[in-house]
């Protein structure tokens, strides 16, 4: 795989060129070893203001990375979240100051399975350590040290991205004025773990991964890593929303093939992301996100459940579902909001009714997209005016 | 018109409120009432409403909102875990307006309930003298669109409250531009002329 290796060559160099932070200190890992002096890439968009009021940190979901909006430096491709982040938007970076840091484990430029061990001087691979959403979370915590804020204007973050805020906020509850979780959930249901069993089983059927060890040979296990990812595209969307965005219609073709070639749309559709994916993601990477995905589970981390993780919030919360998500249901959603009552948390709620699925939170969603602008300016009143005072 | 109405309503449910309480509104709208309290009385308030649209203008205006059905969503908020709860004009439109109160008396020290009178003049006459379903300024839908499922009067929610020892601190009847105490001894009258009744119960 010549190309596949200058491509990887080529992103390792571009990767020096990114914002790091040299984490300083050490971190004591979920799984009890601990990682010291470790690289935290991040990005920011807009300006910090005098008054440091106008900061919101974004959390990124599975397969996101720090590039919220404009155009990713890495891949040429636009930012993951160009629909709600950007001048004007919903978050728009003429008034805010928008941060986000790619999660340790993660593949683009931070702490991660592709780092050199200084033991072995190969690709830590598997022996990297095992993270949680716990661990991901205090990193980032660092970054907030590092850029001067003591109190962000507001957290947020769609899919594994809410489940990093929603421990942000139990972890570090004087750290947000206020946070938008959306369609997340504060345990990973069975559901979701066998979701990812099966993309993770998909890697290491690929004989190229090799226990790992693929990286220092720099191949990729493209075919698994393909897999991986058309499972996660079917969970992204809805029953309804694929079925009316390809049915039952044929890919550049009048009739059936008789073959096992992409005849249909969807399966056209599903090939393309697959392969696309390998391009820009590492398969060890996905291993250890999707495994700190399944370990969450933040009731398990307070004696009195989830109530107790919220127990010290001034935090002011938004909680965002769509109907038609089955990944992270509306019902798990409002279990976040029970738990935020009961506390006594000033809690938020709004159902977007939708056919998109979970990738709602990623597309132009209007009436989403409304509810978010609405809620983060009137809080960024309240927090001008609550620090006035 | 509707709105000084409305803001007669607010301002006898503001009056019933003591400063600095922590208050739910179930059902409440585009929180123009929880906008009202918010700013006379200092009252932390939270408002409950179905609709997407409304909750979205609760959101604009910083105010707390949980989008959800009073009717099968009231079981989140724990055990008298407000002040006061309040139910403005809604209760006449649930399926089960008594496990409805009920919750709400759980959830509230003390609960504010408005309806809208069924026992008025005008209401009567409309079905007495010409025979049809009353369409009013307080009521008005029409039989075959009206959210309504059970209309009450003043003396009915009075005759309830008796029922189910339910504790009745106060009831007020409003009208265009006067409000008046409701008491046993006037209870026949006042529900002949009031458009609205306001119960403080609990």
């Amino acid at each position: 795989m010549p190309s596949l290796a200058g491509l990887f060559f080529w992103m390792n160099v571009k990767l020096e060129n990114i914002k790091k932070l040299d984490v300083p200190g050490s971190l004591k890992l979920d799984c009890g070893k601990t990682i010291s002096n470790f690289p935290l890439a991040y990005e920011t968009y807009g300006k910090l203001n005098g008054n440091k009021d106008n900061a919101i940190l974004v959390f990124h979901a599975l397969t996101g990375d720090q590039f919220v909006t404009g155009t990713n430096p890495i891949t040429k491709k636009e930012g993951w979240w160009v629909t709600a982040v950007g001048p004007g938007k919903a978050i728009d970076t003429d008034k805010y100051f928008v941060i986000c840091a790619n999660v340790i484990g993660g593949c683009m430029g931070s702490f991660g399975p592709k780092n050199i061990n200084p033991d072995t001087k190969m690709p830590y691979g598997l022996d990297f350590p095992v993270i949680t959403i716990r661990d991901m979370v205090r990193a980032q915590e660092s970054l907030l040290e590092h850029l001067g804020i003591k109190k962000l204007l507001c957290a947020t973050g769609g899919s594994m991205g809410g489940m990093q805020l929603l421990q942000f906020c139990a972890t570090f509850p004087e750290k947000a004025f206020s946070a938008i979780p959306i369609a997340c959930s504060s345990s990973h249901s069975a559901q979701n773990i066998a979701l990812n069993e099966l993309a993770r089983q998909a890697i290491m059927a690929d004989p190229v991964w090799d226990n790992g060890k693929y990286v220092s040979k720099n191949v990729q296990p493209k075919n698994g890593l393909a897999v991986a990812r058309m499972v996660g595209h079917i969970s992204y969307l809805s029953e309804k929303g694929m079925q009316e965005k390809f049915g039952r219609k044929l890919q550049e073709k009048a009739d059936y093939e008789f073959s096992f070639n992409a005849d249909f749309q969807v399966e056209s559709y599903l090939r393309h992301q697959g392969y696309a994916f390998v391009e820009r993601f590492d398969a060890n990477s996905i291993l250890y996100i999707t495994r700190a995905m399944d370990y969450f589970d933040l009731s398990k981390q307070y004696k009195g459940g989830l109530v107790e993780a919220f127990k010290k919030q001034n935090t002011k919360f938004l909680v965002i579902s769509f109907s038609s998500d089955w990944l992270y249901t509306t019902k798990e959603n409002k279990d976040i909001v029970i738990a935020l009552n009961a506390s006594g948390a000033d809690v938020s709620y709004s159902e977007i009714i939708t056919d998109k699925g979970h990738d709602s939170f990623l597309l132009n969603e209007p009436e989403f997209l409304k509810t978010l602008k609405g809620f983060i300016d009137s809080m960024y009143e309240k927090f001008k005016n609550e620090k006035r005072i | 018109m509707k709105s000084l109405k409305m803001k007669k309503e607010f301002k006898v449910i503001a009056e019933l409120l003591p400063n600095d309480t922590r208050v739910l509104d179930v059902g409440c709208g585009d929180g123009s009432l929880m906008n009202f309290l918010k700013k006379e009385k200092n009252i932390e308030v939270r408002g409950l409403e179905l609709n997407q649209e409304n909750v979205q203008q609760c959101i604009h205006k910083g105010l707390p909102v949980i989008q959800g059905n009073a009717e099968t969503e009231l079981h989140q908020f724990p055990d008298q875990s407000f002040d006061y709860v309040v139910l403005s004009q809604t209760l006449q439109a649930f399926y089960e307006p008594e496990e409805v109160l009920k919750n709400l008396l759980r959830i509230g020290k003390s609960v504010i309930v408005s309806i809208p009178n069924f026992g008025y003049w005008k209401v009567r006459i409309k079905l007495l003298i010409f025979g049809e379903m009353p369409v009013t300024k307080t009521l008005p839908n029409t039989w075959y669109n009206t959210p309504n499922l059970h209309m009450c009067t003043i003396k009915d929610l009075f005759k309830f409250c008796d029922e189910k020892n339910i504790n009745i601190k106060k009831v007020i009847g409003v009208n265009e531009d006067s409000t008046s105490l409701i008491k046993k001894n006037n209870l026949e009258i006042k529900n002949l002329f009031s458009k609205l009744g306001i119960f403080l119960i609990g």
